[in-house]
């Protein structure tokens, strides 16, 4: 049977016997030698999951202790326990998660190009991260590191007597995964364009992991370096951090934070594409304020490199620092409202349907709203003062990498689901699932914006007991978000088995990997396609008594 | 415990302004949060898939409205920047009169020292309306002196002088936290900022009771047999200073943690390379055969006498960059 | 010379050769952009020290060597030259120029590392390495011995990425002298150019940093 092409028909039960999961090979080794974007994205989906749940299980432990001012595990216990759960949510799931599986899987399919500019960079980008995976995994079980995943010095370098030299290693070796993926990405969307894909027709998506791949690119370096110097005064006990050796440990938090500002966005720009592809497909309208919302995604690239001070306003900075980063953080905050002005007035006059992707979008607008909102209290200097280092900062950035960025996540992954696997979600179980989050989740953190206003500080296995209602009704929403997380592992797992095979575009959605088959070919286009439209032409649906 | 508090205790004349500030940042977010949705709900229901609501002309020119939008929530949240900027500028701008206290952070406990030469260990006490200007440094990692009922806090760094300022306005007791994380007990490297009436406060200053005699021998012993040298705090060499260690953890080298008992004192003494503190160099010399046990028994008890959490009138030297000290 | 075309197939997601070539060369660009902000952070912490010591990196500076500096920067200057001049000869199909002038770059590369190697041994010799044998009797010590913290971190990664280039233009060579490239057809060669031209660029910043401070 040939590769199932346009029907535009939505879930039409075709089955593609022709496709990337069988067409080279079902060995082992086809797969861990496999130059195909498709199973790289595939073989990326399974270990960050591994992670997810790793991170997971630290995050569920910290808030058992949290759920008595005593807390339950020993101090050093604790200290490792958010550490391991910094280190893994950040550079192991969040930064890999939407470029790594969606954007691999998808970039090239979106182009109209058979692959990544560079297959090869490709694999060896997941090698690295599970290479990284391994030095992090084997440094928590030899017994972990507690330094926060921000490793300040001089804790880090002189005083903590954790495997800071090997943690450091991990984190070193998942940046240069990163790098690689951002390198390929740019090149392949600057280079392999289908004829006609104009810059200005691509999918926002595509767009979003430009603007990710240019901060990937460009601010990991200086955390490689960064890590490194670390890593050289701990062994080598030089000095370059240290005042006693006439070193500078504010030097440290600078070049730390050049690079994790930035960082922050890779941690939530593909998410704004995966939202901008799906709102449209359930509003069926196109999307309002196409240029606005790219050019809000490269602004926020660039503007986001020079707001890195304002994690630093009571660690010594002068007084005029102060004023310069917070002004930019302002500023900042324009685009990112831009876009939630934009997915709001897309739904304005459409045909709006809630399947699960849809709720999850929903769900991401208003949680990255109430994100972004707190994001202006913490870039306002005077109450930064307050509150930094506190459970609002806490609440803030979780409200963005959580109720945001893995929102969009899951959202992206019941969307391109029946692409990528060529089967249905049940779908009433998803919609569960996402509401479940979504109430889970507020429960879990907005008792920590509570929290921080009264003075609890961070990383502190126990707390005064005037913090404990609080920290109960968190403890009791983390056990219901972790129930929301849980259930898709099962249901999706499911669905590869006994889902119902989808056609190529069950949500007749547009964009050019709804044009192949569910699941795609190997090389995606026997025929390169022509693009001669620009992107989210959804039609007016036609008046109900007319079908 | 079982309370359900919203707001910590306003005890400063800045924490009263920062509670505006507070007040007006959840005011304008709640504004732009309830209509944007507001707005998504409202479009959710009345444009959803069956719903036979006239859509017409869907080419709306709204973008003029979502400019004029932007525009406005920006000027709202500029005109938040600058309020919180002069509030910024003010913390930053201690009044002349204020008061200098002296606060060395150390794992994990903060030492303070009055002008007088009072002493405390992780309680600050000060009078009411009066404004304080605290000094903070740290003996090894990076420490934070937050003060939430004051709506203030500042990172205290190993090797230079922070400062931090505020007037009390409320008598009463409130946290002090340790806010930069600095190691295993971080958590606990807390205590209290204790506020009170200035006679109050004056009564207190006078109260403070000199160290036992065998700690004052001690200290004879402590500068005849050199320790000073290195352990005194005008010393450049880097040895972990004695102030208030005596009766709490210790982080070693080797990664325990050992509790600064007389057993430790001594044992450091004569076997200085056995349990060496982390962070710094093994060079301590050992004393062994040079010490005898009556003389070990008095360095302890002076060393001891430098971890009263009563404060005294300590003779041993000046606190770490103290210039000149008010008479009190 | 006549040499018989020799165009590899474009690889399967390539739509023609040129679209391949092209998006090597901006490969190679981008790569180069990342190299630039890694460097880039190991000069900022040596601007910060500069800034901060101004006495202390100025003696530090004057305990380099500067006569094997200056020849290493000459060294590496002429390489690029015969590397460019190697390109050209690519360009223009000159296989045996083409073998011949990437061997020369090659070999200068040697010739740098192994200056670099001598002057590290000397410095070795003087007790300039930090956390291993550093001994300075100065009342700058401390300056002294983290300039030479950032000299040695600065110039091992500079070395390594000589290194790496020595190898890269190795091959180049070996696959010259087989045939491998043509004037239709030279983009691995172009792209080493370009590494090793970034590779000379990063000295030319890192030798006024390191040899003229404190000697002006």
């Amino acid at each position: 049977m040939t590769t199932a092409t346009v029907t535009g028909k939505p879930d039409e039960p075709v089955v593609a016997t022709r496709n990337y999961l069988t067409e080279e090979g079902v060995t082992l080794r086809s797969w861990l030698l496999t130059k195909d974007h498709k199973r790289i994205a595939i073989l990326y989906t399974l270990s960050i999951t591994f992670f997810f749940f790793v991170g997971g299980a630290a995050a569920t432990l910290i808030r058992l202790n949290l759920v008595t001012p005593a807390g339950i595990f020993t101090p050093d216990i604790y200290n490792r326990l958010f550490t391991l759960h910094g280190i893994v949510m950040v550079w192991f799931f969040l930064i890999p998660s939407i470029p790594n599986t969606m954007g691999n899987f998808l970039i090239p399919l979106m182009i109209g190009a058979k692959d990544l500019a560079f297959p090869r960079l490709n694999l060896l980008s997941w090698y690295l991260y599970v290479g990284a995976g391994f030095l992090a995994l084997f440094a928590i079980l030899i017994g972990g590191v507690d330094t926060g995943w921000t490793f300040y010095t001089p804790f880090s370098s002189l005083y903590s007597n954790g495997y800071v030299v090997l943690a450091l290693a991990a984190v070193f070796a998942v940046g240069f995964s990163s790098i690689l993926t951002g390198l390929n990405f740019i090149v392949t969307i600057h280079r392999m364009r289908a004829p006609g894909m104009t810059w200005y027709r691509l999918p926002v998506f595509v767009w979003s992991n430009y603007a990710t791949s240019v901060i990937m690119v460009l601010a990991t370096p200086v955390l490689a370096i960064t890590l490194m110097l670390v890593a050289v005064e701990r062994l080598l006990r030089v000095g370059i951090f240290d005042p006693a050796l006439g070193g500078d440990p504010l030097l440290f938090q600078h070049l730390f934070w050049f690079y994790s500002h930035p960082a922050v966005y890779i941690m939530i720009l593909p998410g704004f594409g995966v939202i901008s592809e799906i709102v449209p497909c359930f509003a069926r309208k196109p999307l309002f304020g196409y240029k606005f919302v790219v050019w809000s995604s490269i602004t926020i690239a660039i503007i986001g490199f020079f707001v890195w001070a304002h994690h630093m306003f009571v660690a010594g900075i002068s007084l005029y620092a102060g004023l310069v980063f917070s002004l930019l953080s302002y500023v900042i905050a324009v685009p990112s409202a831009i876009k939630v002005f934009n997915w709001t007035a897309t739904l304005h006059k459409g045909w709006i349907s809630f399947d699960a992707p849809m709720l999850y979008a929903l769900g991401f607008i208003g949680l990255f709203t109430i994100g972004g909102l707190t994001g202006l209290f913490v870039a306002n200097l005077a109450f930064d003062v307050h509150v930094t280092d506190t459970y609002f900062v806490v609440a803030h950035f979780h409200y963005i990498m959580v109720g945001g960025m893995v929102s969009a996540y899951f959202g992206g992954l019941h969307y391109w689901w029946p692409k990528v696997t060529g089967r249905l979600y049940p779908e009433w179980w998803a919609r569960i699932a996402a509401l479940l989050i979504f109430f889970g989740f507020n429960l879990t953190f907005f008792p920590q914006f509570i929290l921080g206003y009264l003075g609890m500080e961070r990383r502190y296995y126990s707390y005064p007991p005037e913090f404990q209602v609080w920290n109960i009704f968190s403890s009791a929403g983390a056990s219901v978000l972790a129930v929301g997380y849980a259930l898709p592992f099962f249901y999706l797992g499911w669905s590869l088995f006994r889902g119902k095979r989808a056609g190529s575009n069950p949500w007749a959605a547009t964009g050019l990997e709804w044009q192949t088959s569910s699941p795609p070919p190997a090389h995606n286009f026997d025929v390169t396609p022509t693009v001669t439209r620009p992107p989210y032409q959804y039609r007016p649906e036609p008046e109900p008594q007319d079908v | 415990m079982g309370s359900m508090q919203l707001l910590p205790p306003t005890a400063s004349s800045h924490a009263a302004d920062m509670d505006w500030l507070f007040a007006a940042l959840i005011g304008t977010s709640a504004f732009i949060l309830l209509l944007v949705f507001g707005l998504m709900i409202l479009f959710c229901v009345r444009y959803r898939k069956n719903s036979k609501v006239e859509r017409g002309d869907r080419l709306g020119r709204t973008w003029r409205v979502e400019t004029a939008w932007t525009v406005a929530t920006f000027i709202a949240f500029l005109g938040l920047y600058f309020w919180g900027a002069d509030l910024y500028v003010g913390i930053h701008s201690p009044p002349k009169d204020a008061t200098d206290i002296y606060v060395v952070g150390k794992q994990w406990m903060w030492k303070i020292e009055h002008p007088g030469g009072q002493r405390e260990i992780d309680t600050l006490h000060v009078p009411v309306g009066k404004p304080v200007r605290l000094v903070l440094t740290s003996q090894d990692v990076i420490h934070d002196f937050a003060i939430p009922a004051f709506r203030v806090r500042q990172d205290a760094l190993p090797g230079r002088y922070e400062t931090l300022w505020f007037t009390p306005t409320k008598v009463g007791e409130y946290r002090l936290f340790c806010a930069e994380f600095c190691g295993t007990w971080h958590a606990r490297m807390g205590g209290s900022v204790v506020v009170m009436e200035p006679s109050d406060f004056q009564r207190w200053l006078e109260a403070q009771d000199p160290g036992p005699s065998l700690a004052q021998e001690g200290e004879a012993l402590f500068r005849s047999y050199g320790c000073s040298g290195c352990h005194g705090t005008a010393s450049t060499v880097h040895a972990p200073k004695l102030e208030g260690v005596f009766g709490r953890p210790v982080p070693l080298q080797d990664g325990r943690t050992v509790i600064a008992d007389d057993r430790y004192i001594r044992d450091s003494i004569l076997k200085p390379k056995s349990e060496i503190a982390a962070g710094y160099p093994p060079v301590m010399p050992s004393f062994a055969g040079q010490i005898g046990e009556d003389d070990l028994l008095k360095l302890v008890a002076y060393i001891k006498s430098l971890a009263d959490r009563t404060a005294q009138n300590s003779q041993t030297g000046q606190a770490a960059g103290s210039a000149e000290r008010p008479a009190q | 010379m006549s040499d018989a075309p020799v165009i590899p197939q474009p690889e399967p997601q390539y739509a023609t050769a040129e679209q391949q070539a092209d998006t090597a060369s901006f490969g190679m660009w981008v790569f180069l952009a990342t190299e630039v902000l890694f460097f880039g952070g190991m000069l900022l912490a040596y601007t910060w020290l500069r800034a901060t010591y101004p006495e202390g990196v100025a003696e530090a500076g004057r305990h380099t060597k500067i006569v094997i500096g200056s020849v290493n920067t000459l060294v590496l200057l002429t390489s690029s030259f015969t590397m460019g001049w190697a390109v050209h000869a690519a360009e223009h199909g000159s296989r045996k120029a083409l073998t011949q002038l990437l061997a020369v770059t090659a070999l200068l590369g040697l010739l740098f590392l192994g200056l670099k190697g001598y002057e590290y041994h000397k410095e070795w010799t003087e007790h300039l390495v930090p956390g291993l044998n550093f001994h300075e009797d100065s009342v700058h010590a401390q300056t002294i011995e983290l300039f030479y913290f950032l000299y040695f971190l600065l110039t091992g990664i500079h070395g390594i990425h000589v290194t790496i280039g020595i190898g890269l233009i190795a091959v180049m060579a070996v696959r010259a002298r087989r045939g491998a490239f043509s004037s239709r057809y030279y983009t691995p060669v172009e792209v080493t150019g370009l590494y090793w031209h970034f590779v000379d660029i990063v000295w030319i910043f890192l030798y006024p940093l390191i040899y003229l401070a404190g000697r002006s």
